[in-house]
């Protein structure tokens, strides 16, 4: 059984292919990856990159959720005769496609990936890769070339340990020192580049960071150590600072990736976002731009089907929108010329004009703008706990490497060559290893873990600000529903099969409805649209009660309706209901039961938003609510307990950015999905529970490794200060509990 | 400790060529998709592009 005849015709394409191999490969049965409809395809052209007989196209995929989608992508692709390569990267859920021959082929090849049911959207891959790779990149670099010095170090230390308890003579032991030199200060000039870049960044602007105590103790250790070899001391700290560099990049790398994770996700979501808008120019003649660049006073043309890209008044024609993601009716909305519509609204059923206003202040558009702003600039006061840690904890470091340079020359009236050592060695101690750690690692980890259930962090800060949150706000449209009607069960087949037949000339929600229940309905011929009143079909009419001259009369049923007349017979009625998500009351008791206080603020009637908020178990529902009212109402409950928003329209956008933290489904508007910390795919509401579930457990760790560090820098310290901290100390010291603090990450992996 | 003299040049330089396969890697991309390395593997047959098809 399939929910739409794009389903089908996927399944026809998978088959047609001979790639059935797919549904053996896939692990997850995920009920995602309806195909899109072609009308909100973004055209591809403007994106491709030729080169001589060669032409690049770089797309976002939607949609992928295991291996078996990327082997199915560039399988079926590879049927195609002009393509070259086609490679789909599951981590950043992209395709690279390359093919011989015009650029026009990219749109047939971008097509068959969309009727394999992932909505694809191009980017400009140069621009987006340029700035995010190149310095995640260096850091890698850096990385290896500190990971090879500090175990070929490690090496030679090791002999000389083992070798100062047998019979290694002096010249052998400074031997090994030089060598040690010779492979540990150039990577250490190389690969503390990222640090001290970072340090004179600080210093400079009259600060002080994390970054301040490890440049300043790894180029201290480095210099006493180079002066003891050429002295031929017995210790030198070569390991010690070329190790340090090493952990403390492996934690840089990570806490960079975590953030270029949700970098990419945002670029990932902005570019499936993207709408083309068709203008039609004073002679008549069309062309497609971006929404962008419509001006005010341009007239476009919006077919049925499509979304509207810009606020306007209709200029020509007549038809119903369906507003649910700008308002939260769950009703189309019968438009004609001179009628206000708003961008995100899908035209349904004819095509019409409309004439663009933009500059209105007054425009939804631009309102809700205004309101995301003033909610977005509260919210990037938040300052995440490891940046506060960082703060009070680069000080302290400093102090307690000068007192103890001052306590070993004033007190215990040392030359200044001890007193360095053992500054160096406090130095190296408190060095922020595990610190470092602490909280990318559990980042990565956990994001890891939410994006194997098609679970997007836009915000590397969303973890910690989610595990704070006590209250929750549902939106009811699209967020506690599907965001579609369905039709409740209890027609005759052969009435079924008639509307449905009907229904299939339109693009009406209700008469999608009625196609998802009887899709094998022959189609009906000669069916003719009426604008907000139905369809017609010789005698035959299908529409609402008025049209088809139906007696409403007694009539107990309130939610959305059709009425079926044939000629000789008396009417029939179908009854629609926007049906709860399957697991949503099961997700509300979930949640009740970790202790959230839970709201559900909606635009719509207030029978439907009480009947919506029994079914699922909140007590706390209020209806009618605008988008001020909305983010009002988080404000208002943020007093109290940091609040998270869960919403998918327009009109929930700015509640969305009010909010503590904010999720919005997949299948939301733009601007909500851009607004969100979190976005969700599928028809579940599970992920909800799920993302809150991972964000306590993760700052749980979190705060348990942040205690770890400053345990074992209490128990260390002292050890540094009095000179006890010999090289062979500090490399076990730092190993360990650098160790300690990522296996105690790795936890929340399992599962 | 004469054995010294060719041993650790030749630690040195089995290091060297792991940091240079590692810098090598880096370069062509290897590190770009490793969610899609790990399940690519288990898939060994019918084209994934022209050039395995050939």
């Amino acid at each position: 059984m399939f929910c739409c005849g794009g389903c089908a015709a996927a399944k026809g394409l998978i088959a047609e292919l001979g790639l059935d191999a797919y549904y053996t490969r896939r692990q997850t049965m995920g009920a995602s990856g309806r195909p899109a409809s072609d009308a909100d395809a973004i055209p591809v052209g403007p994106f491709v990159r030729s080169e001589a007989d060669q032409a690049h196209l770089d797309l976002m995929v939607d949609g992928l959720e295991c291996g078996a989608c990327a082997w199915l992508i560039e399988a079926a692709l590879a049927r195609d005769p002009a393509l070259e390569h086609a490679r789909v990267n599951l981590s950043q859920r992209r395709l690279a496609l390359t093919w011989r021959g015009p650029a026009e082929i990219g749109e047939r090849l971008a097509g068959i990936v969309r009727r394999l049911g992932y909505a694809v959207a191009p980017f400009d891959a140069e621009r987006l890769a340029a700035t995010v790779d190149a310095e995640e990149r260096d850091l890698l670099r850096s990385l290896g070339v500190a990971g090879f010095a500090a175990a070929n170090v490690m090496l030679l230390s090791v002999s000389v340990w083992s070798g100062a308890i047998g019979e290694m003579g002096p010249a052998t032991r400074d031997l090994l020192h030089w060598v040690s030199a010779l492979i540990a200060l150039p990577a250490i000039v190389y690969a503390i580049r990222p640090f001290a870049r970072s340090a004179f960044a600080a210093l400079a602007a009259g600060r002080t960071n994390m970054d301040v105590p490890i440049t300043i103790g790894v180029t201290l250790a480095s210099a006493v150590s180079l002066f003891d070899t050429w002295r031929s001391e017995s210790h030198a700290y070569f390991d010690s600072a070329i190790t340090l560099l090493f952990f403390l990049l492996i934690g840089r790398y990570l806490d960079r990736r975590a953030r270029g994770q949700a970098r990419s996700a945002v670029a990932h979501v902005a570019a499936l976002a993207a709408r083309s808008a068709t203008v039609v120019d004073a002679d008549g003649r069309t062309r497609i731009v971006r929404p962008s660049e419509v001006a005010a006073g341009v007239t476009v043309l919006v077919a049925a089907g499509e979304r509207i890209p810009v606020d306007g008044r209709v200029a020509s024609g007549a038809s119903d929108l369906d507003t649910a993601l700008v308002t939260g009716e769950s009703l189309p909305r019968r438009v004609s010329v001179g009628d206000p519509v708003h961008a995100g609204m899908v035209n349904l059923t004819r095509s019409i004009q409309v004439i663009a206003e933009r500059t209105g202040e007054s425009t939804l558009l631009a309102e809700i703008s205004r309101l995301l702003a003033a909610a977005e600039s509260g919210r990037s006061r938040f300052v995440a706990l490891a940046d506060r840690v960082a703060r009070s904890y680069a000080p302290v470091v400093h102090l307690a490497a000068l007192t103890t340079f001052l306590g070993w020359i004033l007190v215990a009236d040392a030359g200044w060559h001890p007193a360095l050592s053992a500054a160096v060695a406090v130095l190296i101690i408190t060095c922020p290893c595990a610190l470092a750690l602490a909280v990318p690692v559990v980042q990565v980890v956990a994001s890891g873990r939410l994006f194997r259930q098609g679970i997007l962090l836009k915000s590397p800060t969303a973890l910690e600000r989610l595990a704070a949150a006590r209250a929750i706000v549902f939106d009811k449209t699209g967020t506690l529903t599907v965001g579609r009607p369905e039709l409740i069960a209890g027609n005759a087949i052969a009435d079924l099969s008639l509307a449905a037949g009907m229904a299939q000339a339109s693009r009406h929600p209700l008469s999608r409805a009625l196609v998802r229940a009887c899709p094998s309905a022959p189609a009906v011929d000669g069916v003719t649209e009426h604008p907000g009143e139905g369809l017609s079909a010789g005698g035959i009419r299908l529409g609402s009660a008025r049209f088809v001259g139906a007696d409403r009369a007694g009539a107990d049923w309130h939610g959305p309706e059709l009425w079926l007349a044939q000629p000789g017979m008396p009417p029939v009625q179908f009854r629609f209901d926007d049906p709860l998500r399957a697991d949503a009351a099961e997700t509300v008791s979930r949640l009740s039961a970790m202790g959230y206080r839970m709201a559900l603020v909606s635009g719509d009637r207030p029978d439907v938003v009480a009947r919506v908020a029994s079914a699922v178990g909140i007590e706390d529902w209020s209806a009618e609510v605008g988008p001020q009212g909305k983010a009002a109402a988080i404000a208002n409950l943020q007093i109290n307990a940091p609040t998270v928003m869960i919403g998918d329209g327009i009109n929930d956008a700015p509640a969305l950015a009010q909010a503590s933290a904010s999720m919005a489904p997949a299948a939301a508007a733009d601007v909500s999905r851009t607004a969100a910390d979190a976005v969700f795919q599928g028809d579940r509401l599970r992920p909800v529970a799920e993302i809150l579930e991972v964000a306590r457990a993760s700052d749980r760790l979190v705060r348990q490794n942040l205690g770890l560090a400053l345990a074992y820098n209490l128990l260390a310290v002292p050890l540094a200060v009095l000179g006890f901290v010999t090289p062979l100390v500090a490399a076990i010291a730092m190993s360990s509990s650098s160790l300690l603090v990522v296996g105690n990450a790795l936890r929340l992996g399992r599962r | 400790m004469s054995g010294l003299l060719y041993l650790i040049p030749v630690a040195l330089c089995l290091g060297l060529v792991g940091l240079v396969g590692f810098l090598w890697s880096l370069r062509t991309g290897q590190f770009d998709d490793l969610d899609g390395a790990a399940t690519r593997i288990l898939f060994d047959d019918v084209g994934y592009t022209k050039e395995t098809e050939r």
